[in-house]
């Protein structure tokens, strides 16, 4: 009996990991970007390093529970590790200025992340906020070596892997952001779907029940803080690379919030939220600032307060039908998508 | 150095003016209102407007800034947040945030993004000497007027019947409703009053704070600091905490300019890690 419920869930687990036709078609459309609209790289290159960003709020808050409003921390010093690395010239190479800058945000990430294990959500907003707000300040005073709020200036990159250059238009740029992404994501994917992640989703259903099944929250919570602290710098230093600019703006509080506001947009808890919460937030705030440059700030608070009044759960529905073609194409049906973390509490 | 502790008194008692209507409605319904400096400008507004482009005196529009900022957040309470009281903290963040950004844009639109100034009467300007020490007279009134309504609150919330109904309902909600007292009303005649002195703070303080669009976004963070420093249980807590984070903030600028604002930030995160409840806050039972 107790075999055939762990075949059971073994196989449904298994299931919920495997790829679905809609979302190669997702990475397919994604690839076609590239070839259908090449006049759109710039903000296309913006969506993307949006979306990673948004992606890694949603490894904390639709994964773990955890609320942030001082994301930005990590996307800020992710975008000063890269733009203090090119600009003097210490590691000339994209890639491997991404993959440092990411690690020294997943650092700052680790140390941080235990302020984050204690209190309630409001200590936590708080102590998020505090902690960009800090780093915010050092940048500001350590104008030597950051520019202070006159931002870094200067970042001239080497070629992507010494062969391609970046470009006017923003094609390698935009190439670049998306094959970072994809790589990413299939990491995150295989993240969440591991032992790792389904114990996470127990944490966030029920930190008390899920430590008397022998999960270590705080480990837990420290692990998947610092993985999203990481993804957040690699987000930044793509920023930096592709604007070849960074300012103090890349801490501020609009940054997280703006990403918070992707991710609500779009979902949270399925990965693809971040993604598709980047692309209409984008575009909305893009033709928002045309139709008026000044106040589109505005009508974003107008959705986050519509959003909330209507009900986040009603508003991304919409995702819903998607979701649920998932479900049917999967070899086994979910009986739902929000009663998957029980079982796996109750795993071996 | 006397200076300073006065300068630093003004400002926190004009922060706790400010912050104690939001340490209320927290501890109260558990509810994260980001957008508590909204009101607080809105008042800053109010006495900007009948001041300067009314010509009533000042003394006569702090009244009526408190009115005003109040008459806007009884009629938000009743028609918006009610709404969002039983939802997750997520959800009340993403909607007082939105509040925020709607309020910084559309004072931006109507009174234009300068910092503005209110005139203040010939008699609050330049300084008096108060025991052998030179003080502002303005600072003088608001450390008067603040003092004035913090023993008025402590007092209201001690020694009224409607005091200890509001105790007893931050204490326990639940209890309290069973006990026949009507939380909600409670919760919104509170909400009104928090936001009133919140107008008034703002009214006060645009000498000091300064008056632009801006201002619920600058000042979030410090109400928010005397709220989690000082906990929601009492009114004590985050008075004392306005103090010590005014002084300190007044101290840290003048004696070290470079790291002032460094410094708060850094001492709020050490409290939140030390005490998660606050640092003046009872131990609760729940």
């Amino acid at each position: 009996m107790t075999q055939q419920l762990g075949d059971d869930i073994a196989r449904y687990l298994k299931g919920r990991a495997r790829w679905h036709p809609l979302e190669i078609a997702f990475w397919l459309l994604a690839v076609a970007s590239i070839f259908l609209l090449p006049g759109k790289h710039l903000i296309l290159t913006e969506i993307s390093v949006l979306a990673l960003f948004a992606l890694s709020l949603d490894l904390i808050l639709g994964y773990s529970g955890i609320i942030s409003l001082g994301h930005a921390a990590y996307f800020g010093f992710g975008g000063y590790v890269a733009g203090l690395l090119a600009k003097h010239n210490l590691i000339a190479e994209p890639v491997l200025a991404l993959v440092v800058s990411g690690l020294a945000a997943t650092v700052l990430g680790f140390v941080t992340s235990f302020l984050v294990l204690r209190g309630s959500d409001l200590t936590r907003l708080m102590v998020t906020l505090g902690v960009s707000l800090v780093l915010r300040e050092i940048a500001n005073q350590v104008d030597w070596l950051t520019g202070g709020a006159d931002g870094l200036q200067g970042v001239v990159l080497a070629p992507v892997l010494g062969l391609f250059p970046f470009d006017i238009a923003g094609h390698t740029a935009y190439v670049y952001c998306l094959i970072v992404v994809f790589v990413l994501f299939l990491l995150a994917r295989r993240i969440v779907n591991s032992p790792f992640g389904l114990s996470l989703r127990a944490v966030k259903g029920n930190p008390l029940r899920s430590s008397a099944v022998g999960i270590s929250v705080n480990g837990r919570l420290i692990g998947i803080y610092t993985i999203a602290a990481g993804y957040a710098g690699v987000a930044g230093a793509l920023l930096t690379q592709t604007t070849q600019f960074v300012s103090l703006d890349v801490f501020s509080l609009e940054r997280s919030a703006d990403v918070l506001l992707a991710l609500v947009l779009g979902g949270t808890g399925y990965l693809y939220g971040g993604i598709v919460g980047a692309v209409i937030f984008k575009l909305m705030q893009d033709y928002l600032a045309n139709l008026t440059p000044q106040y589109w700030q505005f009508w974003i608070g107008l959705v986050l307060v519509l959003l909330v009044l209507v009900g986040r759960e009603r508003m991304t529905n919409w995702t819903a039908p998607i979701r649920a073609l998932f479900a049917r194409m999967g070899p086994r049906a979910a009986p739902s998508v929000e009663s998957a973390p029980t079982p796996a509490a109750e795993g071996p | 150095m006397l200076t300073i502790l006065f300068d630093g008194v003004a400002y926190g008692m004009l922060l706790f003016v400010l912050a104690c209507g939001l340490a209320v409605t927290l501890g109260l319904m558990n509810f994260v209102n980001l957008a508590h400096g909204s009101f607080a400008m809105a008042g800053g507004y109010v006495t900007l407007l009948l001041v300067n482009r009314n010509g009533i005196p000042f003394f006569a529009a702090l009244p009526l800034a408190f009115l005003a900022s109040a008459a806007i957040g009884a009629l938000f309470e009743r028609t918006l947040y009610v709404h969002v009281y039983a939802k997750p903290h997520l959800d009340q963040v993403l909607f007082t945030i939105g509040l925020v950004f709607m309020s910084v844009a559309a004072v931006d639109y109507v009174m234009g993004s300068q910092q503005q100034y209110i005139r203040l009467p010939s008699m609050l300007q330049g300084q008096t000497s108060l025991f052998g020490l030179n003080v502002g007279k303005y600072r003088l009134l608001i450390i008067v007027l603040c003092g004035l309504l913090t023993v008025a609150l402590q007092l209201t919330l001690t020694h009224t019947r409607f005091g200890s109904r509001l105790r007893a309902a931050v204490d326990d909600p639940r209890v309290a409703s069973g006990l026949g007292i009507h939380v909600n009303g409670i919760f919104a005649v509170t909400f009104a009053f928090g936001s009133g002195l919140a107008g008034l703070g703002g009214a006060l303080g645009a000498e000091i704070l300064g008056l632009d669009p801006t201002f619920p976004l600058k000042f979030m963070i410090y109400f928010l600091i005397v709220v989690t420093v000082g906990g929601t249980s009492s009114i004590t807590g985050p008075f004392l905490a306005s103090l010590v984070l005014g002084i300190g903030d007044v101290a840290g600028k003048y004696y070290v300019p470079k790291f002032g604002a460094f410094v708060i930030y850094t001492i709020m995160i050490v409290v939140l890690i030390w005490r998660p409840q606050g640092l003046f806050a009872r131990a609760t039972a729940r």
